[in-house]
This record gives C-alpha cells, sequence and structure tokens, in this order.
C-alpha cells in the first residue's frame, strides 16, 4: 500500500481534433496524501481541469490517455474497466464543477439529485436514502431541507446551489473530493461562505481535496500544497509556504507579483507578465514558458527542464535554478 | 475646488419586473444614487452581482433613461439631453470581450466606426493613420487591423476595445469590469495599460469590478454598492484599512488574500444568507437581514450617507456597535 491516496505519475493526455493533436497534459505527476488538500493553479488552457477530469476518468473522446498512470487508492485507475470506474465515481471520489446554474438537471427535483447517488451507492431504499438527502442538506448549511428537496434547481441561488452540488458530492462520504473552481462562479461573500463549509466537511468526514482554481488567494487560504500549472504541465510543485514565499519557477514568481495587493499602502505598479498564453496547437519547442519569461536563456528555447527539487518535497522544472546549482559548483 | 467632470443627484433606475399593470413591480437596480467623479481622478465601485453597479455606469452614459434624478457631465445637466455630442467625450468599455465585437466586422472597422460616425478623418488615409495610432496605443499593431475578432484571445480583444473607445479621443471612460474575463497573468497587463493611458491622455474612469483587491489597486476612491444604495465611499486606502459598513468590513474580510501567513492570522467574518432580490428590496436599511449589528431602527429607517471623516461617507445607523 503506498502512502498516498492519489499518485498520478508520468501523465500525458492528448485530444486528437480534426486540427491536430492536443497535449493537454504533458508529463504531470502529483501525489496527493491523505487528509491533504492539494491545490493545482494555473490560468485557462493549462490543464488543471483535465488532470481533474482524468482521475475521474472522464476523459471522453477525442481525449485520450497516450502514457502514464494514475493509482488511486492502490489501484490503477486508467485501467479500470468503465464498470468498476462507475463504483468509484460518486462513491470513493466526488467531484464539484465550476457552474452551479448547468451542472444540476433542471427538469429533477433537489431531493431526486441527491438521491440519485446514494441509492446507487449504497444498499439503502428510497425512504432511507431520502432520510439520508435531508441530512445531507443540513450538513451543508441548507435551511428548511424538507421543502428544499421538493424544490428545482431554478428556485435556489447560487450559492444554495452550490451546496446542493456539495451535498451531493458528499452523499457517499468520498475518500477525495475534487473541486473544479468551485467558487468562481459566486460572489466574494458567498465563496467565503463555500469554502468555510468545504474546510469544515474535510474535518468531518476526513477526506482529500483536489482544488482546482486561478485564484491564488483561495489557495493560500485553503491548500497544504499547490501545484503551478502552465500549457499541460507542472512547473513548480511544493509546500504553500515554499511557493508563495520562495517561489523557484520564473512564472510562479511572474504570478505572485501580477496579483494587486489589498494591504499594500502605496501605490506600486503591477509587474505584469508580457505576452500571451500558450497556443497549444502548436506549443513552443523547450519550455513552454520560455517566450514569456523574462530570464530565457538559449537552452530553454530548445529543451524542456525536468523538476529539480529546490527543497523538502519542493520541485521547480525551470533551467535557471540547474544553472545557479552549476555556477555554485553543484552538481547537476 | 476640484474641477467635477461627473456628478449624479439622487439617482435612480427602475426596470419593470413583472406584476400586474395596476400593481407593477420593479427591479430597484439604481436607488437614490450621488456621487461625482473630479477630473482626471478615478473612481471604483464595488459591490456583488445585482447590487446594480454596472447599472449606474451605463445609466451615467444614459444608455438608460433614468427613472428620476439628474446626471451632469462638466457642469451641464444631461438628463435629458441629446447624448450625440457627449458621445465624443464619454465612452465605455465592456466586460465580455468575446460579446462586445461584432465578429463580422475587422479590428480596424470597428475601432474605425467611431470615426467614421464622428467625422473625425477626412479621408481613408488619415482614417487608416489614426486607426494604427489606436492599435499602436493599445499594444496591438497595423497587421491586426485586417483580422476578426476570433482571430484574438481575450486579452488582446478587450486591447481592441479599449481601442474602439478611444478612437474618439474621450475625456471619460466607464470601465464596465473590465478584466475580470481575463486571465490572471493578463489581468496585470490591462491593468496597466488603463494606467498608462490615463497619465497621457489625462483619462478620467468610472471603475466598475467586484474584485476589490483591484479597484483598491487603481482607484482613487471606492464606492461599495448593497443593493442599488452605495453604503461606503471613500478614499481607496482610507476604505481597506479604516472601513466603517459591517458590509464593507465582511467583504474585505471574505477576499482571499494570496498570503498564507497572513491569512491563517485573519479573522473573517462569514457573512450569513444571500443576498435579497431587488425586486422587493427590505424596507429600512437593505443590509439589516444579514447585518449582525441590526436593530430595531434598522428596520424602520433607511440610513442616509454622512460624513464620518474627511471624504468618507458612511451610510449606517449603528456605526457605534461596529467594531
Amino acid at each position: 500500500m503506498s502512502e498516498y491516496l492519489l499518485s498520478i505519475k508520468n501523465l500525458r493526455l492528448s485530444f486528437f481534433t480534426n486540427v491536430g493533436e492536443v497535449k493537454a497534459l504533458n508529463d504531470v505527476s502529483i501525489n496527493l496524501k491523505k487528509g491533504q488538500v492539494l491545490g493545482i493553479v494555473g490560468e485557462s488552457g493549462s490543464g488543471k481541469s483535465v488532470t481533474a477530469y482524468s482521475v475521474m476518468g472522464l476523459t471522453a473522446h477525442p481525449g485520450k490517455i497516450v502514457a502514464g498512470s494514475i493509482e488511486f487508492d492502490g489501484k490503477l485507475i486508467n485501467e479500470m474497466p468503465e464498470k468498476a470506474m462507475r463504483d468509484l465515481r460518486g462513491n470513493d471520489i466526488g467531484m464539484i464543477f465550476q457552474d452551479p446554474m448547468t451542472s444540476l438537471n433542471p427538469v429533477y427535483t433537489i431531493g431526486n439529485q441527491i438521491c440519485e447517488s446514494i441509492l446507487l451507492h449504497t444498499g439503502k431504499n428510497r425512504k432511507q436514502a431520502r432520510q439520508r438527502a435531508v441530512e445531507l442538506l443540513e450538513l451543508v448549511g441548507i435551511n428548511e431541507p424538507q421543502k428544499r428537496m421538493k424544490q428545482y434547481p431554478h428556485e435556489l441561488s447560487g450559492g444554495m446551489r452550490q451546496r446542493v452540488m456539495i451535498a451531493i458530492a458528499l452523499a457517499c462520504e468520498p475518500k477525495l473530493l475534487i473541486a473544479d473552481e468551485p467558487t468562481t462562479a459566486l460572489d466574494v461573500t458567498i465563496q467565503a461562505q463555500i469554502l468555510e463549509l468545504m474546510m469544515e466537511l474535510k474535518e468531518k468526514i476526513d477526506m482529500s481535496i483536489i482544488m482546482i482554481t486561478h485564484d491564488l488567494g483561495i489557495v493560500a487560504n485553503m491548500c497544504s500544497k499547490i501545484a503551478v500549472m502552465y500549457a499541460g504541465k507542472v512547473v513548480e510543485y511544493g509546500n504553500v509556504d515554499d511557493i508563495f514565499y520562495e517561489p523557484r519557477h520564473e512564472y510562479t514568481k511572474g504570478l505572485l507579483k501580477s496579483i494587486p495587493n489589498l494591504y499594500s499602502q502605496d501605490h506600486e505598479k503591477l509587474l505584469a507578465i508580457e505576452g500571451t498564453p500558450v497556443d497549444m496547437l502548436h506549443p513552443p519547442k523547450g519550455c513552454p514558458f520560455a517566450p514569456r519569461c523574462e530570464a530565457a536563456m538559449k537552452i530553454c528555447l530548445d529543451q524542456m527542464p525536468d523538476h529539480y527539487p529546490v527543497g523538502q518535497e519542493h520541485y521547480s522544472a525551470c533551467w535557471l535554478i540547474q544553472k545557479e546549482e552549476f555556477d555554485r559548483g553543484g552538481i547537476v | 475646488m476640484a474641477d467635477r467632470l461627473v456628478e449624479t443627484r439622487d439617482l435612480k433606475m427602475y426596470f419593470r419586473a413583472g406584476g400586474s399593470p395596476f400593481k407593477p413591480k420593479f427591479v430597484k437596480a439604481v436607488d437614490g444614487i450621488s456621487l461625482h467623479i473630479d477630473r482626471g481622478e478615478t473612481l471604483g465601485l464595488v459591490g456583488e452581482s445585482g447590487c446594480g453597479k454596472t447599472t449606474i455606469g451605463r445609466t451615467i452614459l444614459r444608455l438608460y433613461d433614468p427613472t428620476s434624478g439628474k446626471i451632469y457631465y462638466d457642469g451641464k445637466d444631461i438628463t435629458k439631453a441629446k447624448m450625440f455630442p457627449y458621445r465624443r467625450k464619454m465612452q465605455i468599455v465592456f466586460q465580455d470581450p468575446y460579446a462586445s465585437l461584432d465578429p463580422r466586422m475587422t479590428v480596424g472597422d470597428i475601432v474605425g466606426e467611431a470615426i467614421d460616425i464622428h467625422k473625425l478623418a477626412a479621408g481613408k488615409k488619415e482614417r487608416n493613420d489614426k486607426i494604427i495610432s489606436l492599435l499602436e496605443r493599445v499594444g496591438l499593431n497595423s497587421e491586426h487591423s485586417n483580422r476578426y475578432p476570433h482571430e484574438f484571445s481575450g486579452g488582446q480583444r478587450q486591447r481592441v476595445g479599449i481601442a474602439r473607445a478611444l478612437a474618439v479621443d474621450p475625456e471619460f471612460i466607464v470601465c464596465d469590469e473590465p478584466i475580470s474575463a481575463l486571465d490572471v497573468s493578463i489581468q496585470a497587463q490591462v491593468i496597466n495599460m488603463f494606467e498608462e493611458l490615463q497619465e497621457s491622455m489625462g483619462l478620467t474612469y468610472l471603475f466598475i469590478a467586484h474584485d476589490l483587491s483591484v479597484v483598491k489597486h487603481i482607484s482613487d476612491r471606492i464606492g461599495v454598492m448593497y443593493l442599488g444604495k452605495i453604503v461606503e465611499l471613500a478614499e481607496s486606502n482610507e476604505l481597506i484599512f479604516h472601513s466603517a459598513h459591517p458590509y464593507t468590513k465582511s467583504l474585505i474580510s471574505a477576499i482571499p488574500v494570496a498570503d498564507p501567513r497572513l491569512s491563517r492570522q485573519r479573522k473573517r467574518i462569514i457573512l450569513e444568507g444571500d443576498v435579497p432580490s431587488p425586486v422587493d428590496p427590505p424596507s429600512g436599511c437593505r443590509f439589516k437581514t444579514r447585518c449582525r449589528y441590526a436593530t430595531q431602527r434598522c428596520e424602520s429607517q433607511d440610513p442616509k450617507l454622512q460624513e464620518i471623516g474627511p471624504g468618507h461617507f458612511v451610510a449606517c445607523h449603528n456605526l457605534d456597535m461596529v467594531e
């Protein structure tokens, strides 16, 4: 039994589209221990959602895992037959999607949708399932759960719907909860409610969370580990404090400098990362960030650097680090 | 006295929302807002969705005809005025760069349309030169002018939207959530560009956004809106560090800061419940349903904005109770 609940190794995943192969994930490795909260940050198209979807086995045609493995709780997910996968989904792994407006089915009641996964995965009968659903609604802080059970999604506000989504995801007390931008569509005060709820529930049922977001504030608040993704690669991985206070990849550094600080007294100019995100159909040859990187060297345009350990469980894929080591006389 | 470019007095904008012809219902999107923006200044407006911040921006530009109240531009009452001459001075940059550019027009024509309408160029050559200089000003180049919007990324499209607003050489621009549809690494580029343009062209902005950190960065003063009303208005640093209204306080504390140590120490005020519907806003203080300091007085009496420090206005009955 490995020490990790989830272990993704050298995952490569491509979408074979009409206009060519899009390498959405390019050698992604991520480990997650039990009870940890991992944040995956990156821009749109960086592959953060695809990583999560691949864990759920939801990368349908034209997406295909080309290489690598995903191991969850000692089982290899990527080789699992669809039937076994279905047992896993919603049972051991729960998922919350980005947009609570579109991810609930508008023609079924809330109660119906929560019961669905309970009936599917546990031996409970209809009556017990409804009872459990009411409990879940209470758990996620929805008042008058009996009444809500009979309501349809359009009768609830965005924050309420996201709470229902969380109730569905938690119905079978999963070991892992994947949250794909769970608060992007919500207002800040509602976002704070939902994030706090997620952390409370994490303690209560002792699960791990993968939090996918582009908001560095959210990861700083919630996560213990962070993976920074860029163009289908994990460019830096480490503990939350290491990433924020000692970032070692130029992209991470750039990101941190480019967000305005609420608590700064004087007006400092933001240091923007110049250029535009990578066109995934025609990615650059070497390091994908090199065309936007101020410190780029010759080798960066030519070869992709490997992950290089820069501290305790802290990795960065950047040639600069290896150059620094070399200059210091270390062995690369 | 500072030079007031834009001013609204008790501005109201109601939208009809069902009800019977005898008992119509209204969404009170903007309900009695008085504010002013000085020349060269940036006023930021923050608030949650549905609080009326976009509506006020559009009403100031008379894209909506206000229900009541007055709008002044450069000292003149424009509440009922013919807007054509003012369109050259007041412009807007919209939120969604994917929806606000006509997909069938080239970028050159999108930017050039305003030049044509206001007859700002004498001939084809001058028009072309103008378009190219505008594109260059927003960090695009001449070869982009023959392309269509779909060929551009979100950040580039927003630049086109800004170039279009700049085409008539305006004085005042309403920026309606101009960066919320953009990627994080692109947001800073666009914010910096707004600042550079302001400096070089002496622009005045009404900057509307829901992200308080961004608004704080770009604005001189900030107004916080809740359900169609301004609940607090102050100079930016004053608002962040000495906020007085319970809603502003919880809004600030709800923002996740990108600093793990700070966020561990920070005490968070989590607001209960949702924003009530603007169709039937609560009587008295509109924030009372979510406010932990609410008293009898808040039930019946609508708090007025009062000045608690130089330029710092708050609308709350229980300021002495709020920690």
